[in-house]
């Protein structure tokens, strides 16, 4: 831990590199799964229609949900890894 | 007691509720307009931000837009919703940090330049007038029905409300009253939904329900949905219809214009930290998501109910199309707005509801004696406050849900009328124009202009350019390809100056401008458009509520190019970019 980078720059890096994590999550589920690959997802069955139809009208909105959690819960704590939160 | 009193009863109670805890919760927060949600538990202020934010157009519309265009219309609900994310992890914590209280504000600060704050109050202004043309189409509706008169004047008397409503001021920043209609909202949504899917499926859960057998015969609800629909000749509701070029822009459309809306925006700068910030926007998300996750479910049930109504057998069998003289209460009651029309084509007194523009099931219909579809006008909007009537439950519940779509509309409304009085008197007159105007002026100069936007929105939404929810979806469009990105490169690219930011809300917003007025018409105005709005007129089939995202590219692109070009910005606009990144410090940048 003590030869650490704290700097600034370091955690703002990791900061981006978290971002960048969910932000490929976010699109893979919404874009990639709801509507690009809803044709190969829709192989497997719900309630008479395919998995890609359930993600696009459900299962995008519940992994945004998770994601904007786990990214402040990672967050903070960054902030205090890196002795910049608050008070 | 009948439902038109009982209306009245539960729309007068909830307006009284709002009102008295205004006037409760005033008593302490009178000082501080702006500080409503400083102090309020995250969880509280994310479900006064997600009232705030669901409008007419996710409570009134959006279900009913689900419920015609089947799976396409996926892009509402992840576009809506996928915002959220952006956000919080792209915006919030960072303007939070920054501590000031208004969008263009910050643009003005960090670009370090009067032109680029001028320009962003510009961007706001558009894209909210667009925005409240948008609730003005589901107030109308609202009001025509809950007063049963026709839209026109539905839409009058509802402009008359928001006025005095906004116009009260101070009460829309009161936190509480948010919370209160957030509850009434909610419980006007679900309750219903929860009835109809029991009934169809024998499943409470409408999330559940929308993938479960239905009771009648076991068959998936929405395979169901598919053979009902597809045997009168309309498109299959589970296919996708429209290109996936389209559906993507417009749902990234859609994603980043609500992360670049300005009163939305504004509810994560009052939050107590940055911290705050963050998980705020988590429980905004977590209450707009039992709305959103519900609506799928309403709009295939009262697609599926309303088709059971009025063809109630087997297609081509001339007892199963329903009697005009038999037709329901609701049915009665929506041609009184004008919203629904039936026009007895072949004479025959039943009611024939098909798509006529299929030609090969025209011409089976023809067979039937059938001479066009005779349910000339079915308003998209009226789905949701109709769904109720039409599963015939309760009074008590169609009452609630016309409360509901109120609180819904008002308070949207109200809010956004106020981001562009405050833009007009705070941003433009007191800091650019008029440095030396009186308290007394500046105030009477924010309700002079919030009478304008109501008097133009009003008009326009006489002849909205779309349905409530496609409206809305192009002032969407417009926030996403002018406010987003120079925000967004305010806080992450530290090399983008005055310059280059300017050149790229002008840029962004020009184009997108330009794209919709083509197919909507100038300044929407029926009639002026130069280019037929069809997809087979669009570029590479783009529809202009989808072009903001490409807006937005363009957006970026420009501002980094004029970025490069032009001198890097001064030293101490640099230091300010480094500060907002670390949320240590927070609590001197509040008071302002």
């Amino acid at each position: 831990m003590s030869t650490q980078d704290l700097s600034g720059e370091a955690y703002w890096k990791a900061n981006i590199r978290l971002v960048t994590i969910c932000l490929v999550i976010w699109a893979v589920c919404s874009y990639g799964f709801g509507i690009i690959l809803r044709p190969v997802l829709d192989a497997i069955p719900v309630g008479g229609v395919g998995l890609g139809f359930w993600f696009a009208q459900q299962g995008s909105m519940i992994v945004f949900l998770v994601l904007v959690f786990y990214y402040a819960s990672q967050m903070n704590k960054l902030d205090r890894q890196f002795d910049v939160h608050e008070d | 007691m009948d439902l038109q009193t009982l209306t009245y009863i539960v729309v007068g109670f909830t307006f009284t509720l709002y009102i008295g805890i205004a006037i409760w919760a005033r008593a302490g927060t009178t000082s501080e307009f702006y500080a409503a949600g400083r102090g309020v538990h995250p969880v509280a202020n994310g479900m006064a931000t997600a009232a705030d934010w669901m409008s007419a157009a996710s409570f009134i519309s959006m279900a009913g837009l689900i419920a015609f265009k089947g799976y396409d219309a996926s892009l509402f609900l992840m576009g809506w919703t996928g915002g959220y994310v952006l956000l919080a992890m792209l915006l919030a914590p960072y303007l939070r940090k920054f501590g000031k209280f208004t969008v263009p504000e910050f643009i003005g600060d960090r670009y370090y330049s009067q032109t680029a704050r001028l320009v962003a109050v510009i961007c706001l202004i558009v894209a909210s007038i667009t925005y409240v043309i948008g609730q003005m189409k589901g107030i109308g509706v609202a009001f025509s029905r809950f007063l049963e008169l026709d839209y026109e004047t539905g839409l009058y008397v509802g402009m008359a409300i928001v006025f005095f409503y906004a116009v009260l001021g101070g009460m829309k920043g009161v936190t509480y009253t948010q919370i209160a209609q957030y509850c009434v909202l909610i419980f006007a949504y679900t309750v219903p939904a929860i009835f109809i899917s029991m009934n169809l499926t024998g499943n409470p859960i409408p999330q559940l329900g929308l993938f479960s057998n239905t009771v009648a015969d076991g068959t998936p609800l929405l395979v169901k949905l598919d053979q009902v629909v597809m045997d009168l000749g309309f498109a299959q509701y589970t296919a996708q219809k429209g290109g996936t070029l389209n559906m993507v822009l417009y749902t990234f459309s859609l994603m980043i214009g609500t992360a670049g809306l300005p009163h939305v925006i504004i509810r994560f700068f009052t939050v107590p930290k940055v911290k705050d910030a963050r998980s705020s926007a988590g429980w905004a998300l977590v209450f707009i998501a039992i709305l959103y996750t519900t609506a799928p479910a309403v709009g295939s049930m009262a697609r599926l109910n309303l088709t059971n109504t009025i063809q109630t057998g087997p297609v081509g069998e001339v007892s199963a199309n329903l009697e005009y003289e038999k037709r329901p209460q609701w049915f009665k009651n929506w041609e009184k707005t004008g919203l629904l029309k039936y026009e007895d084509k072949n004479g025959d007194g039943r009611i024939q509801y098909y798509n006529d523009k299929n030609k090969d099931f025209a011409a089976k219909a023809e067979s039937f004696g059938w001479k066009g579809n005779e349910m000339t006008k079915v308003d998209r909007d009226i789905m949701v406050l109709a769904n109720p009537e039409i599963a015939k439950l309760p009074n008590w519940v169609i009452a609630l849900v016309a409360a509901g779509g109120l609180a819904a509309a008002l308070s949207t409304a109200a809010g956004l009328l106020l981001a562009i009085s405050t833009s007009i008197s705070h941003d433009l007159l007191k800091s650019m124009f008029m440095k030396g105007i009186s308290e007394k002026n500046e105030l009477l100069a924010a309700r002079i202009s919030m009478a304008g936007a109501i008097a133009v929105a009003g008009y326009l939404g006489l002849h909205p350019p779309g349905f409530a929810a496609q409206t809305v979806a192009l002032a969407f469009g417009l926030a996403a390809s002018s406010i987003f990105p120079a925000l967004m490169m305010g806080i992450f690219n530290k090399r983008v100056n005055n310059t280059g930011a300017v050149t790229g809300m002008l840029v962004g917003l020009g184009s997108t401008l330009l794209y919709i007025f083509t197919y909507k018409g100038w300044f929407f105005l029926p009639g002026t458009n130069m280019l037929p709005n069809t997809t087979a007129n669009h570029l590479f089939g783009i529809s202009p509520e989808a072009f903001g995202a490409i807006g937005a590219m363009l957006n970026f692109a420009s501002a980094t190019i004029v970025s490069k070009m032009t001198a890097p910005p001064p030293e101490h606009i640099q230091h300010l970019v480094e500060d907002i990144r670390i949320p240590k410090g927070s609590g001197t940048a509040v008071d302002h």
